[in-house]
């Protein structure tokens, strides 16, 4: 059974070795081949770990260093469903990401392949993990390869550029990370999460826990892109070749919120389980502000990438909005919505990624009536963004409905919010659609304030590389993970009883002396089983926003198209509300290095600052 | 005696400090590199001083009397798989570097403005 848990790490790490020692001698296709077979088969060994985990926490202590009396010297794998559907959900995109680049990439190195497999390992070892230190280095170790997927496209400035920024931003909050960590293991003398939970647990929370816990969210928070964290994740996605964005959109900001959900769970439930409601309060409030912003950001894109990174922060704060509820119901909303709509950004990155490789660029107005010569993607596309509607038969409108009944009296708040985030992401979606396959909608963007010159310059910039792909055909290995992506989406939503099993899977997360017990104890504590509500009444709920959301996204995209068509007096004075607004965002948003680490310190002051007043 | 106990932490919040001042103000991306190894640095000098004792020896339990008082070989691990992980982003990001350089001829941030929102 160790072997079970640790091997979703071990073969990923070894695979990446030995194809990075034997690159000289492998043939391109070998090498694809080895790397897709590997990833499918750690999502095969996430689904048994998952069917496994169901029935209780896997613990495994490495080197048989187990716990004596409560304390822990050695180094635990403690894996719960969450942890191991995170593995599987890793897994399958990595495995749809690396078919996509089978024919996306005219030549690529092996290393590519290695750092992918390496990133698949950290993931692994990160969501398996046990313990705070180790949950570090694996960050660390995903954190690194990313990077330098990032910038793989060394010959294209842009990259490099996006690339750094995103590097020294998530390295200043992998920095905050540690200082966290140090600072608990000075208290506890622990870094085992279950016994830092349980020895804070015994005394009330001094200020030395609040900073720990600032830093440790703050840090997490930056990987995750919450506003106003979120600067350096356009430029990385802008820039990274469309099979990492594939994984960055479903898998990178997701990590941040399980980090935050895993260490606010297992450790500082204890000593803040008296302060919920305005911890609830403080990061409700930063998780809107994420969904708000970025779905405004998103519809003002006219680059499809970035574009989609938008929407990334947008649903990134749907997901942690569900997260901080702080109770069970809505983590096992945000569990499945993270899932379901991670596996819908994938799939709407690989459809761009298909009108990159065939078109050459990922201008929206270069690409207007383009899409006519590949008309079957044009349903897929618009699937998508029904998809991040949230529409039924997709898991993500499970999900929501699911966070939407966890918010109780709030619920129709939670609502509203999912409604408005959700509309524009989908609206700012079906309208790329309507441009691109019918040729719908003006030659230039209505609130559009740069020269034609401007224009070319920074398009120049972004997408010198895409230009470089070839305009081959489209085969099977590029549809194939699109299709597959979008259908997993949809099958989450129609397994019955779903929602029902993550509420319960969810209870067991967030019941901190259960987990202790579970791995430090040795014996497996028997599992709370919360009492499961009628879900029918939950998705009863969600439907009217949910149809409003679709009405909402249609209006958007229609008015973006045919806002021309309107009385020119309407048209004049909402564009002088609305332009220096937009000048304004697009200003913040300087895509420098500077500027998004002068973001993240203010953050943090302000963060820090609303943490110490709920936490008195 | 108290100043001396504060000391290392205060180093260590002089260090993170300065160096994100050094990131922000960068007009030069090899500068703005090595200001993070500063930040980084200063995780180095909290985990050493969490783990300091007074008057405690190396860990090495050898030929020492049983109970003798050591410094907490912990943080020392740590310290060290940290200093391995600054130095991998490091030599990263100065390679990131060193192809800017490369292909646009400049390390100044401010001329980079090849991106916008």
């Amino acid at each position: 059974m160790p072997a079970l848990a640790a091997l979703p790490v071990a073969i990923p790490l070894l695979v990446a070795a030995a194809l990075v020692g034997a690159g000289p001698l492998l043939r391109r296709r070998v090498a694809d081949t080895v790397a897709i077979v590997t990833a499918a088969a750690v999502t095969v060994l996430g689904a048994a770990l998952l069917a496994r985990t169901l029935g209780g926490t896997t613990v495994v202590w490495f080197g048989g260093w187990t716990p004596r009396s409560g304390v822990a010297l050695g180094v635990a794998f403690a894996i719960d469903p969450i942890g191991a559907g995170m593995v599987t959900f890793a897994g399958l995109l990595m495995t749809a990401a690396l078919t996509f680049s089978w024919r996306y990439f005219d030549t690529v190195g092996i290393l590519f392949h290695a750092l992918m497999l390496v990133l698949l390992a950290a993931v692994a070892g990160f969501c398996s993990s046990g313990d705070l230190f180790n949950m570090f280095v694996f960050f660390e170790l995903l954190s690194v390869s990313a990077y330098a997927l990032a910038g793989y496209k060394i010959e294209d400035p842009g990259s490099l550029q996006g690339a750094l920024n995103f590097a020294v931003t998530n390295s200043v909050g992998a920095v905050m990370v540690l200082t966290g960590v140090a600072l608990l293991y000075g208290r506890t003398g622990a870094l085992n999460l279950a016994q830092i939970g349980t020895t804070l647990a015994a005394a009330p929370a001094d200020r030395l826990v609040v900073v720990a816990f600032a830093l440790l969210l703050v840090g997490f928070f930056v990987k995750a892109a919450v506003v106003p964290f979120h600067f350096w994740l356009a430029d990385a996605y802008a820039v990274a070749p469309t099979p990492v964005c594939v994984l960055f959109a479903g898998l990178l900001s997701e990590l941040g919120v399980y980090a935050v959900a895993r260490v606010y769970w297992s450790v500082f439930s204890g000593p803040f389980g008296g302060h919920t409601p305005g911890l609830r309060a403080a990061l409700l409030a930063g998780a809107a502000l994420t969904a708000l912003l970025g779905g405004v950001m998103c519809i003002l894109q006219h680059h499809l990438a970035r574009l989609l990174a938008f929407a990334t922060v947008s649903h990134v704060g749907l997901t942690l909005l569900g997260i901080a509820l702080l109770e069970p119901e809505g983590l096992a909303g945000a569990a499945l919505y993270t899932v379901a709509d991670g596996l819908v950004k994938a799939a709407l990155f690989v459809l761009v990624g298909i009108l990159a490789h065939r078109f050459g660029t990922l201008e929206e107005l270069e690409l207007r009536g383009q899409g006519r010569a590949l008309r079957w993607a044009a349903p897929l596309l618009v699937l998508g963004a029904v998809g991040l509607a949230g529409v039924p038969p997709f898991g993500t409108f499970v999900g929501k409905a699911l966070i939407e009944e966890g918010a109780g009296g709030a619920a129709h708040w939670m609502a509203a919010l999912f409604m408005v985030a959700s509309a524009l992401t989908a609206g700012a979606v079906l309208r790329v659609s309507g441009r691109v396959f019918a040729g719908w909608g003006p030659t230039v963007f209505g609130g559009r304030d740069e020269s034609a010159e401007e224009a070319a310059k920074r398009h120049e910039a972004e997408e010198g590389d895409e230009l470089r792909v070839s305009r081959s055909l489209i085969g099977p290995s590029m549809l194939v993970p699109a299709l597959v992506l979008l259908g997993s989406s949809i099958a989450i939503g129609m397994v019955p009883g779903l929602s029902d099993r993550a509420v319960v899977v969810a209870a067991r997360f967030a019941d901190r002396p259960a987990y202790a017990g579970a791995v430090l104890g040795g014996a497996r504590a028997a599992p709370t089983v919360a009492a499961p509500t009628p879900a029918g009444g939950r998705l009863v709920a969600a439907a009217p926003w949910t149809a409003g959301t679709l009405v909402l996204a249609v209006a958007g995209a229609a008015a973006a198209l045919f806002g021309r068509r309107l009385p020119s007096r309407l048209r004049r004075r909402g564009l002088r509300l609305t332009v220096p607004m937009v000048r304004a965002l697009r200003g913040l948003h300087s895509g420098q290095m500077g500027d998004s680490v002068t973001w993240l310190l203010i953050g943090t002051a302000g963060f820090g600052t609303v943490l110490a007043a709920v936490l008195r | 005696m108290k100043v001396m106990d504060y000391l290392p932490y205060l180093v260590s919040a002089w260090l993170f400090l300065i160096g994100l001042y050094g990131i922000v103000t960068s007009r030069n991306l090899i500068h703005a590199v090595t200001c993070l190894a500063v930040v980084q640095s200063s995780t180095y000098v909290l985990l050493l001083a969490i783990g300091y004792r007074r008057g405690g020896t190396a860990p090495i339990f050898f030929d020492v009397p049983v109970g003798t008082r050591a410094v907490d070989p912990v943080v020392a691990s740590l310290a060290l798989t940290d200093v391995v992980v600054g130095a991998t982003v490091t030599a990263l990001l100065l390679a990131l570097a060193v192809q800017i350089h490369k292909r646009l001829g400049t390390l100044d941030p401010d001329e980079l403005r090849a991106m916008k929102g």
